[in-house]
């Protein structure tokens, strides 16, 4: 296999390069595959976006004012949907695309052609999403979770296309993860071994790990609902026999490992970027490694913590609370880390800093949310509520989406061979940082007050949050379309870049010219552990 | 050695913390009236569960206090600009297990008032009486077992309020026409379970929240300490009007928790007395009007059009406005449609309410049969089980 791809990647290079629709429609070279996933991710980001925005302006203030129940219960599901499965995760797979390969030095993927079909079976999947927003009945209105029986028996007569697309999505995401796995185990320069790669590959490693195991338990869940849909069956209908707290047990089966899935790699980004900015050493790369694989162990023994309200018995809910509580021991290890790296360091603060170092604290704060949710009789008081909202975004938002953009401005000068706007940047940041805190941080507050979430209109005690809310998200959206700017800028032109424009930066992908030609490392180049390797003495 | 000394002094603020956030004056005057936490509440439980989510919640930020503080000192302290030079250490066996146990032994400290209150959220044992709590979307219906009373709890707030049209209510959205009431002083078991999608009962004064699910019956419990009226909402997504649905409970005394007792027996028995007679159609029009406006136009609307396809229209259907469909009609009020949304109401509502709402659907929207369906025909037509 490995030879076979090496010997097709140097033939590519005399190959006449296509052009136009074809190029794109037809190419099988990582990088450019790597830049489709990441403005299909971008384009997903302000579809979603702006949904978030018609719920924000439809919470402005109590009342129904501009849209109706049915139609704000199908934005908070497509948003979720949309935001998980087509702006976070093909942000990150966009990213290992074009760096993965640099970082170990690959002259591309491990199966180039399933690359392509990985990613283009993305646009299907969510153009099938999306037209289900048109069709009689609506799209799909039961939350991103899509909970039997609401999702089956009451479902809009749209939910198999929403079976489908999401079966899409999942082949894309299973088939993406198979690539970067035989990438990493076979590809590697000759001398790199696992304990010698970029915490991002590794971290990348363990997530495509994660997604084979769990994609496919998605996709089980969502054929036993189109079968309860159409085929007359009752897995998850009580009437018929069926249960519907098994599809909850499914689905979080699924879904926690998910949670990982959409930060791991973001671990691995600021494990990349504070180093380079603090001009030192990760402070404990071996337990930055473990921690990592530790979180992905325990996160298949925590899915019931989803579900503390169901009534699951007192054992099961004491097991699941303490293995939830256990996940904080190797996340505080990683934070602990960064905050030792950044001890002692001499630290800059360009914008790829700015974004990992709000990362690390918000993430932080999301992280302390999540210990407080873990403690069941607590968590009666909050699960469902605003304040489970104010949680996972935090570590979504000011966390996952902070470390994907902070990751974009780290490697924008290789993929461009321009620095980004430093100016734009900044602005771009803070913009950002008071966007993302007005619109979460108040949410604590309407969840702890008693304000569920998922409700279009809400009690008059829940007003001023979220009118709070309301005005952070406007800001924090608009203040993305900057984010726009500086890579459409940077793309034209700009300060041209040295082959590493940062001054602490370490790895392969700093080695090759900015911009990176179309092929890289054609032959594996020199690795030296005792120099270039992270773990080196 | 330093792990004994943490462990100990660990210990100590753990237990200051406890004392002083947990007494429950104190923590009222501190945080108690303010929309900026989780309410105390009325019950001992709730109590526990408040002084407990205050402990996490003083932990946590204790943790973000020192870690963050460790973070930004170095930020302001090495920066390059100031001429910080990177130092070269990496990796320390002592720091690295140090940081592992800490925060174990934290957890751990957290992890055991959790379980204890846990256990007892689960005791539901020896309870003086028992609610069955039966969501409905989008509706709680409330049934005092051994009682022979029972009634659906509907939102209250007219829906020129939701439009804007009028002046919000002090109780916007959190008000019913029949709430839930409870005695004081009375360990409630509450029975929950659902007739159609899962739905969950939420009242924060309380500190119960427990999923209402279809085929299952889940427990909680509750012993109110003051009367009092406690609002909550459900918590579970549930469909187009899950946001509305309310849950008011009434806390009373005992002796006026068994005058309102026999109250609801005696009408009851009224009602009762109107499945056995002869009604006009006038009457039965009026009283279908406000039957269907309760729990019928939810979805087919208040002029019977319906949301289609989910929700179909009555006005001019084969079913409510052809002779033909007369009996589908009854059958489907009393049974519900297996695979739609169509609920049954024939184990709910009363001979006369059903027969109420019939006839209205079958007079109203332009549907002009002319039908009569009198609260006989419904209890003939009634399983015998039922």
């Amino acid at each position: 296999m490995t030879s076979n791809s090496y010997s097709s990647a140097t033939e590519h290079a005399h190959e006449p390069q296509l052009r136009g629709l074809k190029r794109w429609l037809l190419t099988t070279n990582h990088k450019e595959i790597g830049t489709l996933y990441l403005i299909f991710s971008l384009t997903m980001f302000f579809i979603g976006g702006t949904m978030a925005l018609v719920i924000r302006a439809e919470l402005f203030q109590p009342g129904l004012q501009l849209v109706q129940p049915e139609f704000f219960n199908q934005m908070t599901t497509m948003h979720g949907l949309i935001m998980v499965f087509g702006a976070v995760m093909p942000a990150f797979v966009g990213l290992a695309n074009w760096m993965v390969p640099l970082q170990i030095g690959a002259p591309d993927m491990a199966l180039p052609r399933l690359n392509n079909f990985s990613f283009w079976l993305l646009p299907l999947a969510f153009s099938l999403l999306l037209s289900s927003l048109f069709m009689e009945g609506g799209g799909p209105n039961f939350g991103w979770t899509f909970y039997a029986p609401l999702s089956t028996t009451y479902a809009p007569p749209s939910t198999n296309f929403f079976i489908l697309s999401i079966h899409l999505a999942g082949i894309s995401s299973i088939l993406g993860a198979i690539n970067i796995i035989a990438t990493i185990l076979n590809m590697r320069t000759p001398a790199m071994k696992l304990m010698d790669m970029p915490l991002f590959v590794w971290t990348w490693l363990i997530t495509a790990f994660l997604l084979l195991a769990v994609m496919p338990v998605l996709a089980g869940v969502v054929t036993m609902m189109l079968l309860d849909i159409n085929f007359g069956t009752s897995f998850f209908n009580a009437a018929g026999g069926g249960d519907p707290v098994l599809f909850q047990h499914l689905f979080w089966f699924f879904g926690h490992p998910e949670v990982y899935i959409m930060i791991l790699p973001a671990f691995g980004i600021a494990s990349m970027i504070v180093p380079a900015f603090a001009r030192k050493r990760l402070f404990g790369y071996r337990s930055m490694v473990y921690a990592t694989a530790s979180i992905a162990i325990l996160s298949f023994v925590v899915w019931a913590h989803h579900m503390f309200t169901v009534g699951l018995p007192l054992a099961a809910q004491l097991f699941f609370m303490y293995a939830t509580m256990l996940i904080a021991v190797p996340t505080g290890v990683k934070v602990f880390n960064w905050v030792a790296t950044l001890f002692h360091g001499s630290i800059s603060f360009e914008v790829p800093m700015l974004f990992t170092l709000a990362f690390i604290v918000q993430f932080t704060i999301g992280g302390l949310s999540g210990v407080m949710l873990a403690i069941v009789p607590a968590d009666y008081q909050y699960h469902d509520t605003y304040f489970v909202v104010a949680h996972f975004h935090y570590v979504l938002v000011p966390g996952a989406v902070f470390a994907i953009i902070a990751g974009v401005y780290y490697w924008l000068p290789k993929w461009t061979g321009y620095y980004p706007d430093e100016t734009l940047g900044r602005w771009h940041f803070w913009l950002s940082v008071i966007g993302v805190n007005l619109t979460f941080f108040p949410m604590h507050f309407s969840g702890l007050a008693g304000m569920p979430r998922r409700i279009p209109d809400y009690a008059l005690q829940f007003a001023d949050f979220n009118l709070l809310s309301s005005l952070g998200g406007f800001l924090f959206g608009l203040s993305q379309l900057l984010l726009v700017w500086v890579v459409v800028r940077c793309v034209r032109g700009g300060k041209p870049a040295p082959d590493n424009p940062w001054e602490g930066a370490e790895g392969l992908e700093w080695t090759v010219p900015s911009p990176a030609p179309l092929h890289t490392f054609s032959t594996p180049p020199e690795f030296i552990p005792e120099r270039d390797s992270p773990s080196r003495a | 050695m330093t792990g004994a000394w943490l462990n100990r002094i660990l210990h100590a603020v753990l237990w200051i913390s406890v004392v002083f956030f947990s007494h429950p004056l104190l923590a009222k005057n501190l945080y108690g009236n303010s929309s900026l936490n989780l309410p105390v509440g009325v019950t001992h439980m709730s109590r526990e569960v408040y002084s407990l989510h205050m402990i996490i919640f003083w932990i946590c930020v204790v943790i973000a206090v020192v870690v963050f503080g460790v973070m930004f000192w170095s930020l302001v302290r090495y920066r390059k600009s100031k001429g910080a030079r990177a130092a070269h250490f990496h990796e320390n066996t002592w720091v690295e297990l140090l940081w592992t146990a800490i925060p174990l032994i934290i957890l751990v400290l957290m992890a055991i008032p959790a379980t204890a209150t846990l256990q007892k959220i689960y005791d539901t044992s020896e309870a003086e009486m028992d609610v069955m709590i039966t969501g409905h979307q989008w509706r709680w219906h409330y049934e005092y077992l051994g009682q022979d009373v029972s009634f659906f709890s509907n939102l209250s707030t007219p829906p020129e309020q939701i439009s804007g049209a009028e002046q919000k209510g002090e109780n916007y959205l959190l008000e019913v026409d029949q709430p839930l009431v409870l005695p004081v002083d009375t360990k409630v078991r509450l029975l929950l379970t659902s007739n159609d999608v899962i739905h969950s009962w939420w009242v924060p004064q309380l500190a119960v929240k427990k999923d209402a699910i279809p085929g299952f019956v889940n427990e909680n419990w509750t012993k109110i300490d003051e009367p009092g009226i406690y609002r909550g909402q459900c918590t579970e997504l549930c469909g187009r009007l899950h946001g509305f649905m309310p849950i008011t409970v009434k806390a009373v005394s005992k002796e006026d928790y068994q005058l309102w007792l026999s109250e609801q027996k005696q009408q009851a028995a009224e009602k009762a007395a109107g499945n056995e007679r002869e009604w006009t159609l006038a009457d039965l029009m009026t009283q279908g009007e406000s039957v269907y406006n309760t729990y019928c136009a939810a979805c087919h609307m208040v002029n019977g059009q319906g949301i289609p396809p989910a929700f179909p229209a009555l006005a001019g259907s084969l079913v409510a406005s052809t002779a033909e469909g007369r009996a589908t009609h009854i059958e489907r009020v009393l049974y519900g449609k297996s695979g739609t949304a169509m609920a049954a109401f024939g184990s709910t509502l009363s001979a006369a309410d059903i027969a109420a709402v019939i006839t209205y659907e079958r007079n109203a929207f332009g549907n002009n049969t002319g039908d009569i369906i009198q609260p006989a025909e419904i209890k003939k037509q009634l399983k015998p089980t039922e």
